[in-house]
Formats: structure tokens, sequence, C-alpha cells
């Protein structure tokens, strides 16, 4: 529990005028569920871009399973899997046909069972024949997760995974995350803007604010610091104030 | 290879699973053979002088033009592909190489273009008593090289779909047709200007046009022109890889991969 999978220290993202990550440091131990938190634009997605490899750092150090993103992308790269809300797949495929195609990227090994296993627990069987295209933003969120998932991948990354989804299919989703962690060991890097679910799903958060990171630990131990009832009045604290005063200490 | 195999599966079972691609792909190529094929056949009759060598040296160039285009959107059109459904950053992060998407992007151009020539070749044949034989063997070597001069601009036109992202993708059809009138397709390389014609010869697909008129005049095949269009490609094809290998890292420090990818 104690190995950090992900090593991050000093990153700096800097666009023409503007500072996305300025010297951010954190690390990410096996087997956590860690929440990068923050308003829009915080630089949460761009933190998880430059960890996928397909964004390049300004400087930092970054290290992924004890690899380099994109030195040593065809050694992670089975290792690791994402899924976003905001990232699709082909809509003329039938949901299966693109499963499929990635278990061949992927070379999953029994990959049908694995697909008809991975649809049944995201409650996709029913429509594993439809087209992509026709599927509900919450059906292809869960499509996209079971794409996630079928690598079982050691660690990963997950950017707002329940924007889409109703009150009780997000639940079904956390209780499966919390399942493949429990089962085979999922590390998980996690971004959300639902903090009742970063309560119950993270075992750390760290805020970032303009590129920024203000607060990391527990949501027991922001919660503290900065003596409010909920993740939630933390977030909008730190949002609207920038205050990373400690209110139990008094110290920043 | 699997993972190459993968990405050809992909790209034909997208394109067969849509009609509208379907479409696209046999309906411009087979419309322009009629018109052209039948164009040529009234400037026969009209007696110019030509005769039946007109029809077969208008329908050749519609034919290796076909080539050319077909390969250079293969490329393009497959990473299009993957911006319009979102799905770039999928893709980017399995372990599927750079290198083995590109090959196998070009084997599903491979396909559809011999699918597309074989097609017009045999509506040719059918319509206006088009021989391949004509051609014959050096058909091959010619494809050769208007294929590989297909794949180089496809891979400077992704490079610009990389840099620019969607406003970029009109590039994709125009560049091609920038090529077009400098290329000496439907006319010999004697019809340009003096000023022009350096231009006009480092493009490979000059070389395999006015080869395969040479041909059809005189019955004897150029292999000197082969072994120029081949080189221009290599050259070609270096500096596009460069381009696009460039402009795939500047995406990655600019954030427009994926700022386009969604």
């Amino acid at each position: 529990m104690n190995e950090p999978v992900v090593r991050v220290a000093g990153l700096r993202k800097r666009y023409k005028n503007v500072n996305a990550l300025d010297g951010v440091d954190f690390h990410v131990r096996r087997g956590e569920i860690y929440g990068l938190l923050g308003p829009n634009g915080a630089g949460k997605t761009t933190a998880i871009h430059i960890l996928l490899g397909v964004l390049s750092p300004s400087a930092g150090e970054i290290s992924v399973l004890g690899l380099s993103p994109v030195r040593d992308r065809p050694r992670l790269a089975p290792r690791i899997n994402f899924c976003s809300a905001y990232v699709q797949m082909p809509f003329n495929l039938s949901a299966r046909q693109n499963l499929e195609i990635y278990a061949r990227l992927y070379d999953v090994a029994n990959a049908r069972e694995k697909i008809e296993s991975l649809m049944a627990q995201f409650r996709l069987s029913a429509l594993a024949k439809n087209k992509t295209g026709s599927l509900s933003s919450g059906e292809q969120t869960r499509l996209n997760l079971c794409k996630a998932m079928l690598n079982d991948p050691e660690l990963l990354f997950l950017d707002e995974p329940t924007a889409s989804l109703d009150p009780d299919i997000a639940d079904l989703v956390r209780r499966q995350l919390i399942d493949f962690r429990k089962n085979k060991g999922l590390t998980i890097v996690y971004t959300s803007h639902n903090m009742a679910e970063v309560e119950a799903l993270c075992d750390r958060v760290l805020f970032i604010h303009r590129g920024r990171a203000m607060a990391e630990g527990t949501p027991a131990e922001i919660q503290n610091r900065f003596k409010q009832e909920s993740l939630e009045k933390v977030f909008i604290h730190l949002a609207r104030t920038g205050d990373v005063t400690d209110a139990s200490t008094g110290a920043s | 290879m699997k993972r190459i195999r993968t990405v050809v599966l992909r790209y034909v079972l997208i394109h067969i699973k849509s009609p509208a691609r379907l479409l696209d792909l046999f309906f411009w190529p087979v419309m322009e053979l009629f018109v052209w094929g039948f164009f040529s056949m009234y400037l026969a009759k009209m007696d110019v002088g030509l005769g039946a060598r007109l029809t077969i040296t208008l329908v050749n160039a519609l034919v290796f033009w076909d080539i050319l285009y077909r390969s250079q959107q293969s490329l393009s059109l497959a990473f299009m592909e993957e911006l319009w459904t979102r799905n770039v950053v999928n893709l980017l992060i399995s372990p599927l190489r750079h290198l083995e998407w590109v090959l196998g992007a070009y084997i599903y151009g491979l396909i559809k273009t011999g699918i597309i020539v074989g097609l017009l070749l045999g509506l040719a044949t059918l319509f206006y008593a088009f021989h391949v034989s004509a051609l014959g063997f050096y058909l091959i070597p010619m494809s050769v090289n208007l294929l590989l001069f297909g794949y180089g601009v496809g891979l400077f036109t992704t490079g610009l779909l990389l840099r620019w992202g969607h406003a970029a993708e009109a590039l994709i059809w125009a560049i091609p047709f920038l090529i077009q009138p400098f290329s000496a397709i439907f006319y010999p390389l004697s019809v340009y200007p003096g000023w022009l014609k350096p231009l006009v010869l480092i493009l490979p697909s000059t070389h395999v046009m006015e080869s395969m008129r040479r041909l059809i005049d005189t019955g004897v095949y150029d292999w000197r022109s082969f072994f120029i269009a081949f080189g221009l490609n290599i050259v070609f094809t270096v500096l596009f890889t460069v381009f696009c290998v460039r402009m795939l890292e500047r995406g990655r420090t600019n954030g427009q991969l994926v700022r386009m990818a969604g």
C-alpha cells in the first residue's frame, strides 16, 4: 500500500501566457484512490494528460510505475488505462466491436469472456450490438469504463467518469471501482466535481487551484484543516478565496 | 502484426458500416470516369488526330490520379476519423505504436485503392473498350510510385491536422488538388512554361504520368523515370515524416493534441 506508483515533482506546464501547472508535487501509493480536485481550469486534466504522456510538461520530474510516460510508452501502455467522460469511441461500430478492437490492441487473453463480463458488470449486455453512436452519454461513459478495465490495469486514470451518469449508475460505477481496487489492487487517479463522491471514494486528495497545489491529505484531514463540515465547503472556500491558511493552527 | 491487423480491421469496419463513407468511396471516382471517358470518346469521334489513344491516355490518367488521391486520403482521413469520434487519446495511450497506426492506415489505403482501381478499370473496359494490357506489368511500378507519393502527402496533411486541428480539415481535400495541375496528369510536361518545369519535375507524379504516356505512345517503359520518381519519393517521405513527427511533438507540447482530441 505504501509503494508510490506515481511520483510528480516540480511539475510545470506553461502555455504562452498561462501557467496551467506551477510546480506541483504529489505521489500516489499503490492501491490508493487519489483525487485531483479543483475548479474548472485548475490543471487537473492537464496533470492527467501529462501522466498519460499525451502532453509534454514544461518542467518537472514524472514517474509512472517507475517509467517515463513518453520515453517508456511501449512498456507502460499495457499496464495503465484511462477513461474520461469527454473521450469517445467510433460511433458506427457496435459497443462490443469497439471493445473487441481494444481487446486486440491490448492483447487481452480470453477477450470474449472478459468483454461479456465487463459489459455485464456495467449493465451494458443488452446494448452490446447497438451502435456506439446510439448510446446515451451515460452508456458511452460506461462503455469507456469497460474499455479502461479491459487490460486489468495496475493504474487507472479517470477524468470525471461519473459526470454524465444518473445517481443510480454513478453509484454502480463507484461500487465497481471499489471492487476492482479490492480484488485487483488497482490504483486510481481520479478527478471529479462531485465532492460527496470524492469523500466516499478517495483515500487522499490534492486540491489544485490556478495550477498550484493548495492542500493535500485524506478528506477528513482536509476538512479538519480548514474547519469545514464537508469537502464541498472546503472546495468552495479554496476556489473563492485561494486561502490555504490552516484553520486549526493558523499556519499556511 | 496483430495491432496493425487490428487497425486495418477497425478502419474496414468503420467504412463498411457507413453508407455515407461507402458512397463517398465509389461515387466520385466513378462519376469522374464517366465524364472523362465520354469526353475522350467525343474528342476521338471529332477526329483530332489522336484516335483511341486519347481515351486510353485520359482514362489511365484518371485512374492514376485516383491512386494518388486515395492513398493520400487514406492516412489523413484515418486520423480525421479519430478526431471526429474524439478517440485520439484512447489510441495514443494504448499499446498501439505510432508506426503501427500509420502502417495500418497505409494497408487500409492500399485495400481501398485496390478496390477502386479494380472497379474503375472494370467499368472502363465495359464502357470504353479499355484494355489494362495497354500498360500490362508496368502498371505495378507506376502504381507503387503513386502510392508512395500519396502516402507521403498524406503524412504531410496529417501533420497539418496535428498542428492546426480541425482548422486544417479542408486542406486534406485541397492539398492533392494543389498538386494535380502541376503533375502533368491530363496533359504532357511540354505544355508547361519553361520557368515552371523545374517545379513540375520535382513531383514524382509527373515522372509517372510522363512514363505512362510514353509507354502508350511507344510501347516502351522508361525505367529511368521509375527510379527518378522512386528517389524523389524517398526524399519526400523522409521530409514529410520529419514534418509529421515534429508536428506531433509540437501538438504534445502546445496542448493541441489533447484539445482537439476531446
